[in-house]
């Protein structure tokens, strides 16, 4: 590897970070106004033009407040803990397409910070990894609520998982790898090339698994603050209680691109053949791809200022009683069809 | 290979990174007023009745072990997924394959489920 | 399989918890999930209410039954004005009478909004409790209109009123109706037949009547177990035998009869029933009169006791007063609906999880003002 091309890296990689980070900020701010707007209030509008500073004022302020950790907590876990959470939330996000490759330098770039084959199994490998930050954030707090609510997200956590991966299954069935980038190419073309017409069933048990994976409601079951007060992180303070924020909005983030890239064609734009046109295609392609992400970022907030909560074991048995069998089923009838279509 | 993997060790730096710095900073910044009151755990204002860390639900344990076994199954599923398509030209043989593996997996799954272990009381 | 128990966990919920609705602790046992024993503490709030009436004058009561139903002033008020009168024998003006009945029900709508909001906060729906707060406003800028407070109200006096209503305030008030009525029909759509809510709600914390009516619970968390009891209705006091209003049941319409989805239906159709009230009262108002019936400025009640009892948002609030001919009542003791509503808790709510004994707790709108006193 040159110089240029290890430049090139790490412009991405900042890039997307910062990228990232700004979405989380504005993802903040967008939910508590959006959640104001529908709720008939005003939400925060002092802090600089409409309130857009708000989030960075919050920021400030965290890293401002004590730092307490709880008597008879585990020191080393309860601080790494938060840590845990948001690693692998911030860099899930690199393997993820966000628009077609654009020529620099003499140099085709994919708009893609790592290009790895496996890299859908990466996304659920590292969301899993979150898990263990949940879980032993309430272990490690010394508080009844907090290991009350570390149980359950991490039971929750992994029954979604299955139904999640099953209905990835059927996605890869269709396209033959496990590549994000050739499950884009796959869908691209004219608007019903898109998974989210072949697949349907697949494309509605991923939504719902995703809001069980990003703890959101009606699945926000770990940090159910009318029964868990806060959940596992009642007893963290600072920046360690805003870094599970930010892991809940970066996987947000994540789990929005990828039901775009999974089911709604990446950064496809329909009936536009975006690598003939250049950087015109380029800027046409991420454009689509934020256009596409927005409209499943705002779901969440538009799901979670709407519905009550599941309880828990109605979670349970929506995702081990439904969703698996329907994963399963679904699975079964593509590599049906799949196959009848082959051989006859 | 390994060299599509170099950008996604430069991100965990960079994650870590951002992580570890705010952590000391919010250590170095914040106030230190301790008092035993403020240590005590939460439990509504009132003094901690018990224990806090003791056996607590089976069930717990059991959904974590049928997620083992169902998970490894799913990734076993991912290869054969991956494959499937090229598999098509030598006759309908994986399918079948997989038909009967998850047929089995759908016999552990109906064993599981006839035994009450998915439900929850 | 064989039955492997985890330890059981002795959890703390209150009294300074989110979804108590005020500072009552309860110390529950559970394995984790499932609730075993339930056991409320209270005192958290107590105020010495039922003493201090015994050493001041029967009018400097009055503020003292404005906070405890601190949620439903007006009907605490009208309770205990209701029953002094009885006792003193007066009988006060038609007008008096009828801005009463107006506050009353317009004071249990708002308490209706706030124990639905709370309740649909408790099982995790956000939108629709500042929905609820939107309208309740609404109504206590009414109260302000009237007495120029807007919790803790001493409007209603015995033998009369405070004041008398602002100009304006009829038309306001169907106003307020006008723009009400629909409302219903939102929180329907959002909440009442959501289908988690119903999930959550259905056959949870279920009543059964023989119980409620063994604890003696009463008001909206009786009629939601199908027992048709008002006190408006069946022992009228006032002026309400001459309304016409239903006595919404439940009818065990999503599950079992008296479950949660029940006791939240029987307040929204309350709601609707207090409507008509409103409508009926606010048409047939007198225009004139005085609203300070000419009584001695000591009130002096006749020796002798008196128990009445009035239909209060949150059920069946008894006043029992003795009186030994002096200004200072010699006892006064309050009959508070939503004691015998957090009492029935452990009997329904055991065997449930931890978000069930939220949710039935939210269900019996128990408000701590109340029961500690």
């Amino acid at each position: 590897m040159d110089l240029l091309g290890f430049i090139i890296i790490l412009v991405k990689v900042l890039v997307v970070f910062a990228a990232t980070m700004l979405t989380v900020l504005v993802m903040i701010y967008l939910e508590r106004r959006v959640s104001a707007f529908m709720q008939g209030r005003l939400g925060p509008n002092r802090v600089g033009p409409q309130g857009l500073l708000q989030p960075i004022a919050d920021g400030i302020k965290f890293m401002m407040k004590e730092d307490i950790v709880p008597a008879g907590a585990d020191k080393p876990i309860f601080i790494l803990a938060p840590a845990i959470l948001l690693i692998p939330a911030l860099m899930t996000f690199a393997v993820i397409p966000f628009g077609s490759d654009i020529t620099l330098f003499g140099r085709q770039i994919p708009l893609q910070v790592a290009d790895v084959n496996v890299g859908i199994l990466y996304v659920l490998a590292l969301t899993s990894i979150g898990v263990y930050g949940i879980v032993l954030a309430g272990w490690s707090s010394n508080s009844k609520y907090s290991l009350l609510g570390g149980l359950r997200s991490s039971a929750q956590l992994i029954s979604y998982e299955l139904a999640m991966g099953l209905a990835v299954v059927s996605i890869i069935l269709l396209s033959g790898s496990l590549k994000l980038n050739d499950i884009v190419a796959d869908q691209q073309g004219y608007l019903f090339s898109w998974n989210v017409f072949k697949q349907p069933l697949a494309f509605i048990i991923f939504l719902v698994a995703v809001y069980a994976e990003t703890n959101r409601l009606p699945f926000d079951l770990s940090e159910a603050e009318q029964e868990l007060v806060g959940g596992y992180h009642t007893e963290y303070s600072s920046i360690k209680f805003a870094m599970f924020f930010m892991a809940e909005y970066a996987n947000m983030i994540t789990a929005a691109a990828l039901t775009v890239t999974l089911f709604f064609g990446g950064w496809d734009f329909p009936l536009v053949d975006e690598s003939s046109l250049g950087i015109l295609g380029t800027v046409l392609s991420v454009c689509s791809f934020i256009l596409k992400m927005g409209f499943f970022l705002f779901l969440f907030i538009w799901v979670r200022w709407t519905f009550p909560r599941f309880r828990y074991d109605q979670l349970m048995k929506l995702g081990w009683k439904v969703m698996l069998p329907l994963a399963l089923f679904n699975i079964f009838i593509t590599a049906g069809y799949l196959t009848v279509r082959a051989l006859v | 290979m390994i060299e599509n993997y170099f950008p996604i060790f430069i991100v965990f730096i960079v994650a870590a990174g951002f992580t570890f710095v705010s952590l000391i900073m919010t250590h170095i910044l914040g106030p230190r007023i301790t008092n035993p009151v403020k240590l005590m755990p939460y439990e509504s204002g009132v003094d901690p009745l018990a224990e806090t860390r003791i056996r607590f639900s089976i069930r717990f344990f059991i959904i974590a072990l049928l997620f083992i076994i169902f998970d490894i199954e799913i990734i076993f599923l991912y290869p054969w997924a991956v494959v499937f398509k090229d598999f098509l030209s030598f006759g309908s043989f994986i399918f079948f394959e997989m038909v009967i593996f998850l047929a089995i997996l759908v016999f552990g799954y109906v064993y599981v489920w006839r035994n009450g272990a998915l439900d929850w009381e | 399989m064989g039955v492997v128990h985890g330890q059981e966990m002795v959890l703390n919920i209150g009294p300074q918890h989110p979804s108590t609705h005020g500072v009552l602790r309860l110390q529950v046992k559970t394995d984790g999930e499932i609730i075993s024993e339930i056991k409320p503490f209270i005192g958290y709030l107590h105020r010495c209410f039922e003493k201090h009436c015994e050493n001041v004058t029967y009018e400097q009561v009055i503020p003292f039954t404005d906070r405890c139903d601190y949620l439903a002033s007006m009907a605490n008020n009208f309770g205990y004005v209701v029953a002094m009168e009885e006792l003193m024998e007066i009988k006060v003006p038609e007008r008096v009478e009828y801005i009463r009945v107006i506050m009353a029900e317009l004071q249990r709508i708002a308490s209706h909004l706030l124990a639905l909001g709370t309740f649909g906060l408790d099982v995790g729906a956000f939108t629709p409790f500042l929905y609820m707060f939107r309208d309740r406003e609404r109504i206590l800028d009414m109260f302000e209109m009237t007495c120029g407070a807007r919790l803790l109200y001493n409007y209603m006096w015995v033998g009369g009123l405070s004041h008398d209503l602002p100009i304006g305030f009829v038309e306001s008030a169907f106003r307020f109706l006008d723009y009400f009525e629909p409302k219903i029909e939102e929180y329907n759509n959002i909440l009442t037949y959501n289908k988690i809510f119903i999930e959550r709600t259905a056959d949870v914390g279920v009543m059964p009547a023989d119980v409620a009516i063994s604890y003696g619970v009463s008001g909206p968390n009786l009629r939601g177990s199908g027992v048709k009891w008002d006190i408006r209705k069946d022992e009228p006091y006032s002026i309400y035998d001459r309304f016409d209003f239903d006595v919404p049941v439940g009818i065990g319409e999503k599950g079992n009869l008296g479950d949660c989805w029940d006791r939240f239906n029987v307040r929204l159709t309350e709601m609707g029933e207090s409507i008509k009230i409103l409508r009926q009262a606010l048409t047939q108002i007198p225009k004139n009169g005085d609203v300070h019936q000419t009584i001695p400025k000591k009130i002096r009640p006749p020796k002798g006791s008196i128990y009445k009892r009035t239909e209060t948002p949150r059920g069946d609030l008894g006043f029992y007063i003795i009186s030994d001919g002096s200004p200072i009542p010699n006892r006064l003791k309050m009959r508070s609906p939503a004691f015998t509503a957090l009492s029935v808790l452990d009997e329904i709510g055991r065997g449930w999880m931890l978000s069930d004994v939220i949710a039935i707790l939210g269900s019996l709108d128990i408000v701590l003002g109340e029961i500690d006193r």
